[in-house]
């Protein structure tokens, strides 16, 4: 009987089971950031276990509220500082050089195929464009993680997505993931993970996939995972060009990576991708999702691009495509936070930020920011936002906000109308 | 061992997500008991109101897919603060069901027709009392008027976690 990647991923790690269908997993990474590590440490510290299993397998970022914006701000950084260097973690990434953590830890090349990652965020899915399994867990589990580098998971169920046809104009990865969320439903995938399959995905960057897996956890799912191929060893060659002679001997010992075609799936998905338009959320839950064709004027107060979802330098290019010479509505403000010092700096390069400075947005520094409400670009009651985050729970960016996801084309052309539109609606009369 | 018994809180909606449970403005905290005054802050379900509803509450009785979005475990510790170490619901995210187990606390998962018959027979009631025997593997529903017995099912791995009283113990003791 085949085996799916997440069931090869599992078989390679197992150190262990308990009864209930729980695999004790060893881990190759752990990733932290300062909202949800600082207990994991201070509780180790208490028990008399403030020790951690391998230094070179955390990983640390200061990225949530970014620079420190009160006391119980710094402190978090500071107990997260602290540790890092006692602890002699070498990968640590303060203000300066951080970024969103699901930006810059795939920059560094610390996501890999094959790799078992865990981390104290939901949206750790996001690394699964890799051919990794990697899935968000609370501090407990990150503590543990910590201390002796092992997780437990039940053994993977996998929805199979299958992706055919072109894209059309205006329609990006965070169009067709908010689709897929539509269809299978807020908890469609809890316990099992999104497996993204298909000719669109072979066509797609690294980026355009970390955006797809980025919001599996939306439609409940453990992690979303594409198979590693050529895109994926062109991405990591700085990294592991120590590893491997060429590219292509990288790309071979990656195919063990990759579902089997007789691999058992839970349930399968197949989408048409020519037939999906612009998407946006409609409501306080991310499977409430039109397509933006279908929607009235929404006005919008604020526009939001960034996040771990879709503040990447390919999100910012297509934004500024839309922005390039437009100046925004008077009534909207805008805030564009590049994901990593990276994506800043090309962006810079690249005359990005002139155009979106020029178009009138905020640029800030990368950080989580607006997209948890816990810093910058919160909202006040009653006002929306257009944002390429991916949570729109009510309350999420500012009590009684209400938050629309969407592209950063769309976001950005509904920053210019001052209302929810498409870049290619752009010309209709106001 | 943690306690699973006391007064019951019914709250009649699926999809109660993490921020509701604990806003995201509280994540700073770097302790647990710091979070204790803000529990369910923001929820909106009708008929429930935080300041008044949840004084001496130690069960909550809730429909679908509850604790989805954040992998805070935030979530589970501003009920644990509260002394609310069980929940019961038809089913719950991963992240938050896992978490709770983590503490040593309790996400029992029972049938919509189970759900639904305790939400039909109790939700009205003036006071109820929910005790789960780890034992027997029942749960006791009492109100003035009636007594439900219901069984229920946990996995041996979740009830060595709750014995254990939480992962970081029953990690350190093995691997």
């Amino acid at each position: 009987m085949g085996k799916t990647i997440a069931e090869k991923i599992f078989d390679a790690h197992r150190i262990d089971t308990q009864p209930g269908d729980i695999n004790v997993l060893s881990l190759d990474a752990v990733f932290c950031h300062e909202i949800t590590t600082p207990i994991a440490i201070t509780d180790l510290v208490s028990r008399g276990k403030d020790r951690v299993f391998d230094p070179d397998k955390i990983k640390v970022v200061i990225d949530h509220v970014s620079p420190a914006k009160d006391s119980k701000t710094a402190e978090q950084g500071k107990i997260l500082r602290d540790w890092a260097k006692r602890q002699g973690i070498k990968d640590f990434f303060d203000i300066g050089r951080n970024g969103v953590c699901h930006a810059i830890f795939p920059e560094k090349g610390f996501s890999r195929p094959g790799y078992t990652i865990i981390m104290g965020d939901s949206h750790t899915c996001t690394h699964g464009a890799f051919g990794a399994f990697a899935a968000g867990v609370g501090t407990t589990d990150l503590e543990v993680g910590i201390l002796k580098g092992v997780c437990t998971f039940k053994s993977p169920k996998t929805i199979k997505v299958d992706l055919q046809g072109v894209l059309n104009k205006g329609v990006y990865a965070k169009d067709i993931i908010l689709y897929v969320i539509k269809k299978l439903g807020v908890n469609g995938a809890t316990n099992k993970i999104i497996e993204f399959v298909g000719p669109v995905i072979d066509n797609m960057s690294m980026e355009a996939r970390m955006t797809l897996c980025n919001m599996a956890i939306e439609a409940g799912g453990t992690s979303g995972i594409c198979y590693p191929d050529q895109v994926t060893v062109d991405y990591l060659w700085p990294f592991i060009q120590s590893e491997y002679k060429t590219k292509e001997e990288a790309l071979q010992d990656y195919q063990k990576w990759i579902s089997d075609k007789d691999a058992i799936y839970d349930s399968s998905l197949r989408i048409d991708v020519s037939s999906i338009g612009p998407q946006s959320t409609i409501g306080y839950k991310p499977d409430q999702v039109s397509d933006i064709s279908e929607l009235g004027r929404t006005p919008v107060n604020q526009v939001y691009i960034g996040s771990c979802t879709n503040g990447r330098i390919e999100d910012l290019r297509e934004a500024a495509k839309v922005l390039d010479g437009q100046v925004i509505h008077e009534d909207v403000r805008a805030i564009v936070s590049p994901a990593t010092p990276g994506v800043y700096k090309e962006a810079l390069k690249e005359g990005l930020i002139d155009i979106f400075m020029e178009a009138g947005f905020c640029v800030t520094n990368p950080t989580c920011g607006a997209c948890l409400g816990m810093s910058n670009g919160v909202l006040a009651e009653g006002e929306v936002c257009a944002s390429t985050t991916n949570r729109n729970f009510n309350g999420r960016m500012g009590k009684g906000g209400m938050v629309h996801l969407m592209s950063p084309a769309s976001a950005a052309a509904s920053a210019i109308k001052g209302y929810i539109t498409t870049a290619d609606r752009l010309k209709e009369v106001s | 061992m943690k306690s699973f018994e006391g007064k019951a809180l019914f709250l009649d909606r699926s999809d109660i997500n993490t921020d509701e449970i604990i806003p995201a403005k509280y994540l700073t905290e770097i302790t647990k008991i710091a979070l204790k005054p803000y529990l369910l802050e923001d929820l909106k379900v009708e008929g429930f109101d935080p300041s008044r509803d949840l004084n001496d509450i130690k069960v909550i009785v809730t429909r679908d897919n509850f604790g989805c979005g954040s992998s805070r475990e935030h979530a589970p510790w501003a009920l644990e603060m509260n002394d609310i170490n069980l929940v019961i619901a038809e089913g719950y995210a991963r992240i938050f069901r896992q978490n709770m187990f983590n503490c040593g606390m309790m996400a029992l998962e029972l049938s919509k027709k189970q759900i639904d018959e305790i939400f039909n027979e109790f939700q009205n009631e003036p006071e109820v009392t929910i005790s789960a025997d780890l034992d027997r593997m029942t749960l006791s529903i009492n109100s003035s008027s009636h007594q439900k017995i219901m069984p229920f099912k946990i996995s041996d791995f979740d009830l060595d976690l709750i014995k254990a009283e939480g992962w970081v113990n029953f990690a350190d003791s093995r691997y």
